[in-house]
């Protein structure tokens, strides 16, 4: 009688990479831990932001008595007004609106460019990472505008205690209220804004691979899907920085 | 002599079904974004509580479309989907934590 050993081949060696956790590449399971560690530091950031905010007095008149002063936070609709070529026209968060609407609508060019790639569909996946592109620059674009606003200040600017008049806002002094304010406007958004930065340049270098036809080569478009994590992220992100700091 | 690239791969036609799907939460994502103004523009000043009650529901809702549908977290395995969400209950816990320390600063300065 021969020595007969069942073998069960389908129960791999689960310590010896013989199986994938999660039924989730590696790659794909990095980017989604690398994410949850930037979704703490971007909470960490909002929290914050309440924090200081809750410490200062609010504004307890009507709003349309609302003027900027040292002594009160501002309200966000009062300040996030301007729009370019409006000068003077007063737009309360139309802009920033616009801004989300643009971000969104990249995000969804983004989930066509994974479509696409799962179907080998190299064309379809050039002509979404286009867009995906295309709508990342023009919200940078917009941030810049929207930066340069808010350093400049309106025209009015606003007067200190000691009668001085103070124009848009840096590290140091705000004309739409307490400092904190605007270094966080800054911190905030800045850190938002270079991860767009970096999403627009690493959407990019796919775009790049999926043109000279690496991807193609390789016989999987998964890059596209992990870019895509990173930057359905970005807009995630954005979603709460509205909320937090423009609307509420 | 560089051989001129030629493509054998022949790309799947297109499933309508989830191109339309696709579309139909980018349309609630946008739907949900115009609520927001509306809310925020045409709802009297006295509702603040009230405001920032809808304005906080209304992220969550688009927050869990972004991240369900468009990064494909429902659809993955659930012990996967569970890893992700569950560590996020750390920042609800910062977040209390934190407004608490708030109130004892403004307490301090002008209660």
């Amino acid at each position: 009688m021969a020595n007969s050993v069942t073998v069960n081949t389908s129960n791999k060696d689960l310590w010896a990479g013989g199986a994938e956790p999660y039924k989730a590449s590696y790659g794909k399971l990095m980017m989604w831990f690398f994410l949850i560690s930037d979704a703490f530091t971007f909470s960490a950031f909002l929290i914050a932001y309440g924090v200081i905010r809750f410490r200062h007095p609010g504004y307890e008149g009507t709003l349309s008595d609302f003027s900027f002063s040292q002594t009160y936070w501002p309200i966000p609709e009062k300040v996030f007004e301007a729009f370019p070529f409006f000068h003077g026209v007063e737009l309360p968060l139309v802009f920033v609106g616009l801004m989300t609407f643009i971000l969104i609508l990249s995000s969804v060019t983004m989930v066509l460019a994974v479509e696409a790639g799962h179907r080998m569909d190299r064309q379809g996946v050039e002509k979404w990472m286009v867009w995906t592109i295309f709508g990342g620059l023009v919200f940078l674009g917009c941030q810049a505008w929207e930066w340069s606003h808010f350093i400049h200040g309106t025209d009015a600017g606003s007067r200190l205690l000691d009668g001085s008049i103070i124009y848009g806002a840096n590290l140091q002094l705000n004309q739409y209220g307490p400092p904190d304010f605007a270094a966080f406007f800054f911190f905030i958004t800045g850190f938002h804004g270079f991860h767009v930065f970096s999403g627009v340049a690493l959407n990019f270098l796919i775009f790049y691979q999926a043109t000279v036809g690496i991807l193609e080569r390789r016989g999987h478009y998964e890059m596209v899907e992990k870019v895509g994590l990173y930057w359905h992220f970005v807009d995630l992100v954005w979603v709460f920085v509205f909320t937090f700091f423009y609307l509420v | 002599m560089i051989e001129p690239e030629v493509s054998t791969i022949k790309p799947q036609p297109a499933d309508k079904k989830k191109i339309f799907k696709i579309w139909w939460v980018a349309g609630i994502l946008a739907l949900v974004t115009a609520a927001e103004f509306y809310v925020a523009l045409q709802f009297p000043e006295s509702w603040k509580g009230f405001k920032i009650f809808l304005f906080i529901g209304m992220t969550f809702i688009k927050a869990g479309y972004i991240v369900m549908e468009f990064m494909h977290l429902g659809h993955e395995q659930k012990s996967l989907m569970w890893t992700i969400l569950i560590p996020t209950a750390f920042v609800v816990w910062l977040l209390g934590a934190l407004f608490i320390q708030a109130d004892a600063i403004y307490q301090a300065i002008y209660g």
